[in-house]
């Protein structure tokens, strides 16, 4: 019997320990883990295959996080069923483990498009460290490869093995690159840093079908595109994306979409049962709805928010969006929000554009409150405009000097400045 | 622990802090040195900010509970429980822009070699932290605030 289980120990699993230990010491957790390393960052996994960290650079916590938090750890072990009933996790070797309060946060599995050829040699995807560690150690004699989904994990890993000298084709099915965090011209920036860096980029197809080597077709030789170009490659990356590991309520009361159904709170219907991070649909302040937002600093949030009320500390999570901030290729960016608004009459749009420095910077605005925020190479500022669109401030009278290089907290006239920095400055 | 306040009044945009938190951040903590030799150039944690004729400066306020830490993505930020601060780990930062991402305060810096972040780290060990020690007019205050 513990009195708190945690399945999945990553982003959110992490966060949500650390919050309940915040507010209870003694409350016994069970950590139910399938992976048995210890805590490491997924972000960080694509600088493992450039050579740029070693696992110890990787660690996101200190060495002994489970004996320092008081935690039970079963590492190596996989939950494959609940009853919510008896309040009881099964684990793979049959045994149960008895929770008064539970966390799923179980993430989410690589999509696997259902094309030929996946199961061949040298098809690889990357979330995992093992997914790093048996790419890297494939390098050695790969030149070339294909990459499928210029999103996020796409991008990180070309640079990866850009870095190692590989010749990379990223094929996209949309028409631009990173097509979720950045509108066309955003992308556009992007696509020639990464084009002059020796990548191939080719938007609005996907792979069709991978290919073996004509002296063993079980190993990879290449790639057919939708159109039917064919492309020999060394090695097969599928970066298209993550969805929600929801298996293990499958057949329970816990009520899914796509991912798993939270409240404000993360609790799920079932009183007593939380999710969070990548499994879970979570809120969306920009949105104003629950989504799936598979994103590392928000699982964290998530399971903070999660493991503060598991333990009895009532916690609202304010919501996350689409967000994040990039350094590859040398060009840092910051996307939140809204990048490129649908409906466009109902939104304003705040634009400064320097293409000799490859500066970018975008604003959407709705109702004189921003909605989105696009910054490339001048990023600096980002979290001060994040602060405004988050506290919804109505920022009409200063609309002009938000993309200015001076653009700071003094910008903010005096009331405003007192009212979101409350204390800070006298 | 301390917190260091910005007292807009008395803040004429000089800039001191900036030179001596630059200074303090250095290799030599030589001023010329550091200014005109170092490599790679040592770079001010502490921000003139400026709409004359307002000024103040500002560096990482050390947040209760703190949007960087939670949003690190390689563990290189952290709240040290015992003296409240938030430290930055260099060795262990990826450079990846998150916690520039949602600084509220706009405090966090990128290095100027580009490949990790810079913060105040209130002059580790330092009595009185030099912007604090250096600001001519008092315009920067130290505070003793439980953590």
């Amino acid at each position: 019997m513990s009195k708190y289980v945690i399945v999945g120990a990553s982003a959110a699993g992490i966060g949500a320990v650390e919050a309940i230990r915040e507010v209870d010491p003694v409350g016994t957790i069970t950590v139910i883990s399938e992976e048995s390393c210890p805590q490491y960052s997924r972000p960080m996994i694509s600088d493992l295959v450039s050579g740029k960290a070693d696992f110890e650079k990787m660690k996101c916590r200190e060495g002994k996080f489970w004996e320092n938090t008081q935690v039970q750890a079963l590492t190596g072990r996989t939950a494959v069923r609940l009853d919510l009933t008896e309040k009881f996790v099964v684990l793979d070797r049959g045994d149960r483990v008895n929770f008064e309060k539970l966390l799923i946060a179980t993430g989410g599995r690589p999509f696997v498009p259902k094309i030929e050829g996946t199961d061949k040699e040298g098809v690889f995807t990357f979330t995992t460290i093992a997914d790093a560690e048996h790419l890297a150690a494939k390098l050695q004699t790969t030149k070339t490869a294909v990459v499928i989904g210029a999103g996020l994990i796409g991008v990180s890993v070309t640079e990866a093995l850009v870095k190692r000298g590989i010749k990379v084709t990223l094929v996209e099915l949309q028409d631009k690159i990173l097509s979720l965090l950045l509108d066309e011209k955003g992308s556009d920036i992007v696509e020639n840093v990464i084009k002059k860096a020796g990548v191939t980029i080719i938007t609005g197809q996907s792979v069709q079908q991978i290919t073996g080597r004509p002296e063993n077709s079980c190993v990879v030789g290449g790639v057919v595109l939708t159109k039917g170009e064919q492309i020999p490659c060394d090695v097969v990356i599928i970066a298209i994306g993550v969805i929600p590991r929801i298996e293990l309520v499958t057949g329970t009361q816990v009520k899914t979409n796509r991912g798993i159904v939270v409240d404000n709170f993360m609790q799920t219907n079932v009183p007593g049962v939380y999710a969070s991070g990548d499994v879970a649909e979570a809120y969306d302040f920009v949105l104003n709805q629950n989504r799936l937002l598979p994103l590392w600093p928000l699982a964290v949030h998530e399971g903070k928010v999660a493991g503060y009320n598991m333990a009895g500390k009532k916690t609202d999570y304010e919501g996350g969006t689409n967000m994040s901030a990039l350094k590859y290729f040398g060009v840092p960016i910051v996307s939140i929000g809204i990048a490129n608004p649908k409906e466009e009459a109902a939104y304003e749009v705040l634009v400064k554009h320097k293409p000799e420095r490859n500066l970018y910077k975008k604003l959407v605005l709705k109702d004189n409150v921003i909605m989105g925020i696009t910054l490339v190479n001048d990023i600096e500022r980002a979290g001060i405009l994040f602060h405004l669109m988050k506290n919804r401030v109505n920022v009409k009278k200063i609309k002009q000097a938000l993309l200015q290089e001076d653009f700071g907290i003094a910008t903010l006239p005096r009331s405003l400045r007192r009212k979101v920095y409350p204390g800070e400055i006298e | 622990m301390k917190r260091i306040i910005a007292k807009q009044e008395f803040c004429m945009g000089c800039g001191l802090c900036e030179v001596y938190c630059t200074v303090q951040h250095s290799k030599t903590k030589d001023i010329v040195k550091a200014y005109n030799r170092e490599n790679p150039k040592p770079i001010s944690r502490i921000r003139l900010e400026m709409n004359k004729p307002v000024s103040f400066a500002i560096q990482c306020r050390h947040c209760q509970d703190a949007p960087c830490v939670t949003a690190c993505l390689s563990g290189a930020m952290r709240k040290d429980e015992n003296t409240g601060l938030v430290t930055h780990d260099a060795e262990k930062c990826m450079g990846c822009w998150t916690c520039i991402m949602v600084c509220p305060y706009g405090a966090i810096k990128m290095d100027v070699n580009g490949k990790v972040v810079a913060k105040c780290d209130q002059c580790n060990g330092l009595d009185v932290p030099a912007c604090v020690a250096n600001c001519p007019n008092g315009a920067l205050v130290c505070k003793e605030v439980t953590p």
